[in-house]
C-alpha cells in the first residue's frame, strides 16, 4: 500500500486530466449536438439526410474504434497534407473523438425534446412578440433541456467512463497513470482498483450535480 | 478512396472474417451468460431479504459505475498480483486473454441486464402475483412459473438494447490482444499506417449492428406474441 501512496501524486494529476477531458469534451459535445439536433429537424432535406446518416452509422460503432479512427485519421491527414508542421496532442485528439461520440448520442435525445415542446407555448411566445432568437433561448431551449436532461446524465455517466479508452492512445489520464504505478511496483490490482474507486467517486458526485439542475430546470412544474 | 478499402477487404478478408467471428462469440457467450446470470441478481435485488438486495445492488453499482476497460485490465492484469490465484484452478480462466475478456463482458452485462430485469420483475401485475399464489405456488414456483416469464417480457426490449451495446463493448477485448475485429483493423492500421482497415471494420460494425438489431426486435416480438397490442 506504501507504493500506492509514493504514487498518490501521479494519480491525482491523473484523474485532473480525466475530468478536465470530460469536462472539455462535454461542452463542445453538448454544443455539437444541438447543432446536429436543428440539422436533424432542419426542413432541407440536404441538411436533415446527411446528418441524420452520418449520427447513425456512428451509433452503430464501438466508441473505441471511433476513438482510433478520428485520433489516428486527424493525426494521418495533418501528416499528409502539412508535412509534420501540426501535431496534435492526445488530448485534442480525445476532446475530438468524444465530443463526436457524445454528439452523436445526444442530437438524438435533443431532437426528440425539441419536437416534445408543445405547440401552445411556441406561439404563447410568438403572440408575446418574441423574435426567432428569443424564442429559442426563452421557450425552446429550456423546454428541450427539462426533457433531456435525464437521458444526458445517463450520457455523461458514459462519457466519463469513456476517458479511459483514450489512455490507449497515450493520454496520461488516471489510467495511464495506473498502468505506470502497477508496472513499476508490480501491484497492479492495488493501482486498478484505486483507480476503480474514483471513477466510482466521480459518477457518484455527479449524481447530486444533476439532481440539482433537474430541480432548476423543472421550476414551474409539478 | 472506396478502390482503397475494397482491395482492403480483398486482400484480408479472410482475416477480418475470422476477427467478426470472434467478436461474434464474445457477443453471444457473454450476452447468454450475462443473462443468466441476471436473472438470481434480479430476483436478490428485489427480495425482501436487506443483505441479499443490498449485495445485488453493491454489484450492479460496481460493474456500471467503473469503466469497462479499468474491469479487463482487474481481471487480466490484476489478479495476476496474488500467488494464491496464480496457483488455483482460477489462473484457466484469467491466463488467457480471451477468456477473461469473455468474462469481464459477462459479469459486465450482467449487472446491466439486472436492472432490466429488475424493472421488469416491478412491472409485473399484481394480480399476476397473487393469482401465482391462489395457484398454490411458493416463491421458487410462482418466479419460476409466472413472475421471471413475464418480467423477460416486459424487459425484452431493454435487454435487446443491451446486447446491441454488447456489440460495441466487445471492441475493448483488443486492448488486451484479442484478435477480435478491432483487434484485426487495429493490427493491419499499424502495418500500413493508414486509417482505412479502421473505416472498414468501422462499416462492419454498422452492418452487423442494422442486423442485430433487427433480430433483437424479432426476439421481442416472439417472446410477447401472446400479448395483447
Amino acid at each position: 500500500m506504501n507504493d500506492l501512496a509514493d504514487y498518490a501524486n501521479q494519480l491525482l494529476a491523473g484523474a485532473l486530466v480525466t475530468i478536465e477531458l470530460a469536462l472539455t469534451s462535454l461542452l463542445f459535445g453538448l454544443l455539437l449536438g444541438l447543432t446536429a439536433a436543428w440539422a436533424k429537424l432542419s426542413p432541407s432535406p440536404w441538411l436533415r439526410h446527411p446528418v441524420t446518416l452520418l449520427s447513425n452509422v456512428l451509433r452503430g460503432i464501438p466508441e473505441f474504434l471511433i476513438i482510433l479512427i478520428f485520433y489516428f485519421g486527424l493525426s494521418n491527414f495533418l501528416a499528409d497534407h502539412f508535412d509534420g508542421a501540426i501535431e496534435i496532442s492526445p488530448f485534442f485528439g480525445g476532446v475530438f473523438a468524444l465530443s463526436i461520440i457524445f454528439a452523436a448520442y445526444s442530437s438524438e435525445v435533443f431532437r426528440g425534446a425539441f419536437l416534445e415542446v408543445g405547440r401552445g407555448q411556441l406561439e404563447a411566445g410568438q403572440a408575446y412578440g418574441l423574435n426567432r432568437v428569443q424564442l429559442f433561448c426563452f421557450i425552446r431551449l429550456p423546454l428541450a433541456w427539462r426533457t433531456a436532461l435525464p437521458s444526458l446524465n445517463n450520457m455523461w455517466q458514459s462519457l466519463l467512463k469513456d476517458t479511459s479508452l483514450i489512455s490507449v492512445v497515450g493520454l496520461e489520464d488516471m489510467l495511464r497513470k495506473a498502468q505506470i504505478g502497477a508496472q513499476y511496483t508490480k501491484q497492479p490490482f492495488v493501482f486498478y482498483a484505486a483507480v476503480a474507486l474514483v471513477y466510482l467517486l466521480l459518477l457518484a458526485a455527479s449524481n447530486p450535480l444533476f439532481g440539482a439542475l433537474e430541480k432548476s430546470a423543472n421550476k414551474g412544474f409539478r | 478512396m472506396l478502390y482503397d478499402y475494397l482491395g482492403f477487404v480483398f486482400e484480408h478478408g479472410q482475416a477480418l472474417v475470422d476477427g467478426l467471428w470472434i467478436t461474434l462469440k464474445l457477443l453471444l457467450l457473454s450476452s447468454l451468460g450475462g443473462f443468466l446470470l441476471a436473472l438470481p441478481l434480479a430476483v436478490a435485488r428485489v427480495s425482501p431479504n436487506r443483505t441479499l438486495a443490498a449485495l445485488a445492488r453493491g454489484y450492479s453499482a460496481l460493474f456500471r459505475g467503473t469503466p469497462l476497460l479499468v474491469q479487463i485490465f482487474i481481471l487480466y492484469y490484476g489478479f495476476s498480483q496474488f500467488e494464491a490465484v496464480r496457483a488455483s484452478p482460477a489462473w484457466f480462466v484469467l491466463a488467457d486473454a480471451f477468456n477473461c475478456a469473455l468474462l469481464a463482458l459477462t459479469l459486465n452485462i450482467a449487472a446491466y441486464m439486472a436492472e432490466d430485469l429488475r424493472a421488469g420483475i416491478i412491472g409485473v401485475p399484481h394480480g399476476e402475483k397473487e393469482a401465482a399464489l391462489a395457484y398454490g405456488m411458493g416463491r421458487f414456483g410462482s418466479y419460476v412459473h409466472i413472475i421471471l416469464p413475464r418480467a423477460i417480457g416486459i424487459a425484452a426490449p431493454a435487454l435487446g438494447n443491451e446486447v446491441v451495446s454488447q456489440l460495441k463493448a466487445s471492441a475493448l477485448a483488443s486492448v488486451i490482444t484479442v484478435l477480435e475485429m478491432t483487434g484485426v483493423a487495429r493490427r493491419f492500421s499499424a502495418q500500413s499506417y493508414s486509417t482505412d482497415p479502421l473505416i472498414v471494420a468501422g462499416l462492419l460494425y454498422v452492418a452487423v449492428t442494422l442486423l442485430l438489431s433487427l433480430l433483437v426486435r424479432l426476439a421481442e416480438r416472439r417472446i410477447n406474441c401472446h400479448q395483447p397490442r
